[in-house]
């Protein structure tokens, strides 16, 4: 695996177009104009992805991880969402510098994305052969019948069983976790090279999510797919995951290979979150709460954003954002104090 | 704060609240004018256990295994088909009148969705007093304010706060409120369905120390209601399994965590993902296949055996009780319960 810190400086040559990552964000700044006030929910957010590679953004709600997965895909609600500043660069070329036509062919084809709940996500009227087939209908002007061979092969990648009795079943007919299974298949449809889970088994039940997770597994071995995982469980993260970004008030505050992170995290907030959850395979002991509140967006505090919450912080974190700490092996950490959190036994 | 000891340090009082072979069937019925039932939906079929003072209970299963439905029976919002609750020695379901209210003082729930239980419209003053309303002998009218304002403290809150409105807090506040609400009686029991999965991650911890304060403060018991094992096991003292509307196996965190018989809570245990990344492959790992039949149409015998890899003839013939078993003195329904050989929560060796 290729490390890269999160500001590495690929952008100083943008138009080379032969760019080291498959996928590369960077210093992406996005906010919300709204009634009250402009909510700054992306603040230079960098990280890359690389082909066959799982990459999990982990986060609080609030944290600005499912706003960072809409931006990558193009599908931020625009106005009241503005995008700042930034790059996306998908093979070398900036998506957020294509006009709108040539944007919505990277969708699908290049990138998908599954959601968290499938049953809102397909449409209750069509059959699900149908609307996996939809894309490949229209958009790759497949005949009907091609269509829906396709839509079979499809259903039959995603371990759906008996695929082709299922295959003009409404989306009511289907469990929870085989429309998960629906909606990946027809996110695969156009054969994208990433796939972008926005917490893809949140509402599924722990044996099903299970499945899914090896799924996601098969997906990244068999068609060498990248996956950027989207999730708030830490272990569904250490379940899947090649590399970690940890978000915090819009900003990625760690980046780690995930046997570094669970083993030495270098950021106090992702330290504490590993402290604070109770553990399936240990007898319980009390849990160390992070004190208060994740910030509020609109109002998001002066010098590092996670200081009130932390156990760490000294008057410098009140005032100086802190500094990207690079550790080695592509870790890094946004805190003053990275060293000593890093070197401090869990 | 004092660090809890769940180990057998507090004395666990005598069995007070007892559950003997509680049903509830859901019908199906088809037509419109004239509802004929051709069917039942078995959400709670011939549930049966024990709590005691001090005691939590936790209670897992998967969605549509019936967990909700047993609290809602527990707490009277539902009325069961068969079967008894008894709580100090007076049938739940057959109180009236004022001994249903003393009753219902007792009894207490802590709900799921701290964003859709607590009324917009009021303040925290009212949610959290309106149970002196329908019981005014625990706090004269006077007094409920100053009775308010300590209760949000107990919790956690500012007693500053009690003017405010709900959209004025957090979801962890939310949640607080509600429990503030809960406790406002002095119940001996308090039925929590689900009451930190709506939360972030970071806001767990602080609620389920709070509860757990709570309980060691006021004595409380809890049945715990949850999906998520690793909750479950921090904070109970015995938990059961559920599935399709029976318990599977109930014993203490110890046997059901560490020493299960059962082969669906094997194949759940399993399932949880570890946040450790030097388990992902970790020996005794089962995947189940499939998902849970409908409760309405469950599997002869054994309701697990269509997903079950040790299943035979007898499990679709004949159910297994849920009895001790020779593999382990605590109860499991299986016919062939046994003790994993590998423990599916051991980390396997490193795999960097």
């Amino acid at each position: 695996m290729s490390a890269r810190p999160p500001h590495a400086s690929v952008t100083d040559d943008p138009d080379s177009g032969a760019a080291a990552h498959l996928l590369e964000v960077s210093d992406l700044y996005v906010e919300f104009r709204t009634r009250d006030g402009v909510a700054k929910v992306i603040n230079g957010v960098s990280f890359h992805l690389d082909a066959g590679e799982t990459l999990a953004v982990l986060g609080e709600s609030g944290s600005g991880k499912s706003v960072t997965a809409q931006a990558v895909m193009g599908i931020l609600d625009e106005p009241p969402a503005v995008v700042r500043s930034g790059s996306i660069r998908y093979q070398g070329r900036d998506l957020l510098k294509l006009p709108p036509d040539e944007r919505r062919d990277v969708r699908g084809k290049q990138i998908a994305m599954v959601f968290q709940d499938a049953l809102s996500a397909l449409n209750p009227v069509f059959p699900v052969g149908w609307q996996i087939s939809e894309t490949l209908r229209t958009r790759q002007g497949l005949s009907r019948a091609d269509a829906m061979r396709r839509a079979l092969e499809l259903m039959d990648l995603v371990r759906i069983p008996g695929a082709s009795a299922r295959v003009h079943d409404y989306p009511h007919q289907f469990s929870g976790g085989m429309r998960q299974r629906v909606m990946i298949a027809m996110a695969l449809a156009e054969n994208p090279r990433i796939l972008i889970a926005d917490e893809p088994t949140t509402a599924l039940d722990v044996t099903v999510q299970a499945q899914i997770m090896d799924l996601f597994a098969d997906l990244r071995r068999t068609i060498q797919l990248a996956v950027i995982l989207i999730t708030h469980d830490l272990g569904v993260v250490a379940t899947v995951a090649d590399r970690i970004a940890v978000m915090y008030a819009g900003r990625i505050v760690e980046h780690a290979d995930v046997h570094a992170l669970y083993r030495t995290p270098a950021h106090p907030y992702t330290r504490a979150l590993l402290q604070s959850i109770p553990r399936v395979d240990q007898r319980g002991q009390e849990l160390r709460s992070i004190k208060g509140l994740p910030p509020n967006l609109l109002r998001i505090p002066p010098g590092c954003p996670f200081h009130p919450r932390c156990q760490y912080a000294q008057p410098i974190c009140s005032v100086e954002a802190p500094p990207i700490v690079e550790l080695g092996n592509g870790r890094a950490s946004e805190c003053h104090f990275a060293r000593e959190v890093v070197s401090d036994p869990l | 704060m004092i660090p809890s000891d769940r180990s057998g340090v507090r004395p666990l009082g005598e069995p007070f609240l007892q559950v003997q072979g509680l049903v509830k069937h859901f019908p199906l019925t088809r037509g419109i004018l004239f509802k004929k039932q051709v069917g039942a939906v078995k959400a709670v079929d011939d549930v049966s256990f024990e709590l005691r003072r001090g005691e939590t209970l936790g209670v897992v299963g998967e969605s549509g295994c019936g967990k909700s439905t047993l609290a809602r029976l527990l707490v009277r919002l539902e009325t069961p088909t068969a079967g008894r609750i008894v709580l100090d020695g007076r049938d739940v379901h057959a109180l009236e009148g004022a001994e249903l209210r003393r009753m219902r003082r007792n009894l207490q729930m802590v709900l799921q969705d701290p964003y859709t239980s607590l009324n917009p419209r009021m303040t925290v003053a009212d949610i959290v007093g309106e149970p002196f309303e329908i019981h005014p002998e625990v706090a004269p009218r006077g007094s409920r304010r100053a009775k308010v304002q300590e209760l949000l403290e107990m919790v956690g809150l500012s007693p500053e706060h009690i003017s405010r409105y709900p959209h004025q807090f957090s979801g962890g506040q939310r949640q607080r409120i509600g429990i503030a609400r809960a406790i406002a009686l002095r119940p001996e029991v308090i039925v929590c369905d689900e009451p930190v999965s709506a939360l972030d991650v970071s806001i767990q911890a602080q609620v389920i120390n709070l509860l757990e304060r709570l309980q060691r403060e006021l004595g409380l018991s809890y049945i715990f209601i949850a999906h998520d094992l690793s909750v479950v096991r921090h904070i109970s003292d015995r938990v059961a399994v559920m599935y399709l509307g029976k318990f599977v196996e109930l014993g203490t965190e110890d046997e059901i965590y560490e020493r299960s018989t059962h082969p669906y809570t094997q194949a759940l245990l399993s399932a949880v993902p570890l946040p450790n990344p030097d388990a992902r492959h970790r020996p005794g790992i089962i995947r189940l296949e499939g998902d849970v039949p409908s409760p309405a149409n469950p599997p002869s015998g054994c309701h697990f055996r269509t997903r079950c890899w040790k299943a035979r003839e007898i499990c679709a013939a004949e159910e297994p009780p849920l009895i001790a078993r020779e593999a382990d003195p605590h109860p499991s329904a299986c016919h062939f319960a046994a003790r994993q050989s590998a423990s599916a929560l051991e980390p396997g060796p490193a795999t960097s």
